[in-house]
């Protein structure tokens, strides 16, 4: 039994996810590799190799891996799958851009958003936009499995692995980068925040969301956002919360002027403190909210910002 | 340009399902079904990619039993020209590994220069079978789109990912999944409703397609999710503030 984890990062530091996969995968092996796939990226090999319950870093450093491409990543994965009686990447964009394409070509399922490892071919995740939780055997030879990291806590940084160097390059022909508009933030990233405010359409525009800035300062917390919110172009799209969005579990979430769809309780329903702020004492938020207050979020969040 | 559309069939995005009581999954019965939404956005898209002009033809195809000729003739109706249906015995469930595979067969008979799809459906939530295809046939993938811009022999798909928007260039044929901002679906009109009737769906049994259809993953349970027990209202902010701090602890 082991487990080849892909570790998640943007060449620049190694994503908090990596340390809850790894956690994630000691429930099926206590032997885990991690691959670290990049370009100019061997700071993150090294800080991967710190993390505790890493037997091994092999680190892919090349450029042609410089943005972790699905058609070059799933064919390395592939080749390295060989050893492996498990691969383990997070439920990220990317990790569920090449993870299904490695399942496809090894002829096995793939088991997507796992939020629970049972044992080593026994996993729980969530269907139906969270509204109901499967538990799953697989007989695969192989277990193709994304985590939902958000479920699981990060292990620890006192480990001491050695890194591999792996000369393999995988191109393909048919797919290239062209550009990448990046969100620039100085805020915490949604998915490893400890407090999340977020706001819906109630916020009614765009300038509207700087409402949130003061609060977010005194908290630590990121901004998050409903999908109506993103639609109607108020704040970009990495911003969205739920089913299609991001899920997140953070210490408090704070939602603002946000219906409280089943599909944004799908992204955070599980977080441990949930406050909603609606004027509409009805609004389906209410009924998952610790607590609720209703009132017009324009008269609200200015005191709140004072009181904290 | 001929562009493929697999659809599925799923449970209606309003409808907030119920598990069964003894837990073999959730009760489908008398609910209201429907195409799902990110397929209805795959088939605008190339709907779209008709109207000016790129394409010529767009097929629909769904994997199902025979009530998802339903989704099939929505497809129809929003524009497209043809419908594939590989029928499934009654209430069949199919892993996204053996829709790919099914997909893969109408792909090598139907050479179309585009492929797409949503990139997940409601129901199962995997997110994995345009991928899944993208390997089987060899094909490059630009997922979760939200714009498709086709120019001769390439496509370019910008796509939302975690940290904003990343735009890549595939040759074609490729594989493209549609994220909810691609587009917004038209209504299909009555007459297009009733001229969709008239055209062709082409049915073929699944065994036809030679395709193991076991799957080696087995439900052993479905439960409902742990509920949240409602929680209270508080009159004003320093309430709020206030049990924030003392009560759930979670400021300081
Ligand atoms: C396939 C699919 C996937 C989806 N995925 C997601 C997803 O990932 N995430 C997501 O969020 N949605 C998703 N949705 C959309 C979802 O169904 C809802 O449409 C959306 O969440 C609504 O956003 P909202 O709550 O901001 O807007 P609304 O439902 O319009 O709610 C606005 C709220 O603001 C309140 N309000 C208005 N003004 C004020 C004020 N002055 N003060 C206080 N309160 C005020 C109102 O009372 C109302 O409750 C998806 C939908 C589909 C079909």
């Amino acid at each position: 039994m082991s487990v080849l984890v892909y570790a998640e990062h943007d060449n620049e530091s190694l994503k908090t996810e990596t340390n809850k996969l790894v956690h994630a995968a000691l429930g099926a092996s206590t032997d885990i590799v991690v691959l670290v796939a990049g370009s100019g990226c061997s700071a993150i090999a090294d800080a991967a190799a710190k993390i505790s319950g890493v037997s091994k870093v092999i680190l892919a450093d090349n450029e042609v891996y410089l943005h972790q491409l699905p058609e070059n990543i799933a064919d390395l994965v592939l080749e390295l799958s060989a050893d492996y009686t498990h691969l383990f990447a997070a439920a990220t964009t990317t990790g569920k851009n090449f993870m299904p394409r490695v399942a496809a070509l090894l002829d096995v399922a793939q088991i997507s958003d796992v939020i629970k490892v049972v044992s080593e071919d026994t996993f729980v995740r969530p269907i139906y936009a969270g509204n109901a939780i499967a538990t799953v055997q697989s007989s695969d030879t192989k277990k193709v499995v994304t985590v939902r990291a958000a479920s699981f806590d990060a292990a620890a940084n006192d480990g001491n692995a050695s890194v591999e160097i792996l000369d393999t390059v995988k191109t393909s022909e048919k797919s290239s980068f062209v550009s990448a508009e990046l969100t620039v933030s100085e805020r915490p990233e949604l998915t490893a925040a400890d407090v999340i405010i977020s706001g819906g359409r109630g916020m009614q525009n765009g300038e509207n969301f700087a409402l949130l800035n003061g609060i977010a300062d005194k908290l630590g917390a990121a901004i998050g956002a409903s999908r109506a919110a993103v639609d109607a172009g108020f704040v970009p799209n990495d911003m969205q919360v739920g089913q299609t969005g991001k899920i997140v579990a953070p210490q408090l979430y704070i939602a603002v002027g946000i219906s409280g769809a089943i599909q944004h309780l799908a992204g955070m329903k599980d977080s441990k403190v949930i406050v909603a702020i609606n004027k509409d004492e009805e609004a389906p938020i209410f009924s998952v909210a610790d607590y609720g207050l209703v009132g017009d979020l324009f008269d609200i969040l200015p005191q709140l910002e004072a009181a904290l | 340009m001929k562009i493929l559309v697999p659809v599925k069939r799923a449970v209606d995005y309003n409808v907030k399902v119920r598990v069964k009581p003894d837990n073999s999954g959730v009760d489908l019965n008398n609910v209201k079904m429907a195409i799902n939404p990110f397929c209805e956005i795959a088939v605008e898209e190339a709907i779209r990619l008709k109207e000016k002009g790129v394409a010529t033809e767009v097929i629909v195809v769904s994997v199902g039993d025979k009530a998802c000729q339903e989704q099939i003739r929505t497809g129809l109706a929003l524009g497209a020209d043809r419908g594939i249906h590989i029928e499934t015995e009654a209430d069949a469930v199919v892993d996204s590994l053996q829709v790919a595979k099914l997909l893969q067969k109408v792909v090598e008979a139907e050479s179309p220069d585009l492929i797409i799809l949503g990139k997940q459906s409601i129901d199962s939530d995997n997110n994995q079978t345009g991928q899944m295809l993208a390997a089987l046939t060899g094909m490059p993938q630009g997922t979760f789109a939200s714009e498709v811009v086709v120019s001769d022999g390439t496509v370019n798909v910008k796509r939302e990912i975690d940290g904003g928007l990343q735009t890549v260039k595939l040759t074609l044929p490729a594989v493209v999944t549609t994220d909810l901002r691609l587009n917004e679906p038209r209504y299909a009109s009555l007459p297009n409703i009733m001229k969709a009737k008239r055209k062709p769906i082409d049915v073929k049994p699944v065994a036809d397609f030679g395709v193991d259809m076991k799957s080696n993953v087995t439900v052993l349970k479905v439960e409902a999710p742990a509920q949240r027990s409602g929680g209270v209202k508080v009159a004003d902010v320093a309430e709020l503030v206030e049990k924030l701090k003392n009560e759930a602890k979670v400021i300081s």
